[in-house]
């Protein structure tokens, strides 16, 4: 389906993530976060950067990495995007749903 | 003759949400460690509120001199598909256990220490129970400092009474 986001038409799926990366820009990112009730700051975006780095090198993604990271540790990471992070996390970096359990 | 239409189901069921998961740790195989360590780390990801409640063996999982030394068990068990007196044999645990390790490692799975440390950055809190420390001679001292506690099975279902609470034996 199709939603406006930041002036554009997306694609996005049934559950709001982005269909085509290449769709993503800053501002539809925190677009993605104010539905999320997420008001980003700089610490969140170092977050969103890492994360897509991670994607471009497709390697999956797990709450243990983001704490490995050296960008955030896990307390963070739940602080900084509640209820779901990893889920959350990868729906504003504009990435497919995490398919991952851990 | 008219045909029978079919019965289009009443949506009158409010949705029912998972808010909060409440997971008691009865064994300390490792299979049953993980599969309650990954259930209550799953629910946190989702947003579920969630809590571990360990009991009799379980309580080895947070032992400080147990906790890295947990094995798989081979007797007894049908889908290691190695016969049980072979399971038995000196060993056997052992190897099975670093196998099992290894492939875990590969899935980004972490060792028990670890993973104690993610659940309890995560927000899972975790009980111990208070007859089973009893039993086992157990001080609040010997078990991992990311503990919330000690609780009696009174307390434990106390702190269950939100809706959409789950409780779960494993």
């Amino acid at each position: 389906m199709e939603k406006t986001m930041a002036g554009t038409a997306i694609r996005v799926t049934e559950e709001g993530y982005l269909e085509d990366f290449n769709q993503w820009s800053a501002e539809v990112g925190a677009e993605i976060a104010a539905e999320e009730g997420i008001t980003m700051t700089d610490e969140h975006w170092k977050v969103i950067d890492y994360i897509q780095d991670q994607y471009k090198n497709e390697v999956p993604l797990t709450i243990r990495k983001v704490g490995k990271s050296g960008v955030i540790d896990i307390k963070g990471f739940y602080a900084l995007f509640p209820g779901g992070p990893l889920k959350k996390a990868s729906r504003i970096s504009g990435i497919p749903k995490p398919v991952s359990c851990i | 003759m008219e045909l029978l239409q079919p019965v289009k189901e009443e949506k009158t069921k409010k949705e029912a949400k998972i808010n909060k998961v409440m997971i008691i740790v009865s064994k300390a195989t490792l299979e049953n460690v993980y599969a309650s360590f990954i259930l209550a780390n799953g629910a946190r990801m989702e947003g579920i509120e969630s809590e571990l409640f360990f009991t009799f063996f379980g309580l080895e999982a947070i032992t400080k001199s147990k906790l890295e030394h947990l094995h798989v068990a081979t007797v007894g068990n049908p889908a290691m598909h190695i016969p049980t007196m072979l399971g038995g044999l000196p060993g056997m645990e052992a190897f099975a256990t670093t196998m099992m390790k290894k492939e875990m490692e590969k899935l980004d799975i972490p060792p028990v220490d670890e993973f104690l440390e993610i659940l309890s950055a995560s927000g899972v809190k975790m009980w111990a129970c208070k007859l089973a420390m009893d039993m086992f001679h157990l001080e609040e001292k010997d078990l991992i400092d990311d503990l919330e506690g000690v609780l009696t099975v009174g307390d434990f279902y106390n702190r269950a009474h939100g809706e959409g609470t789950h409780l779960m034996f494993i």
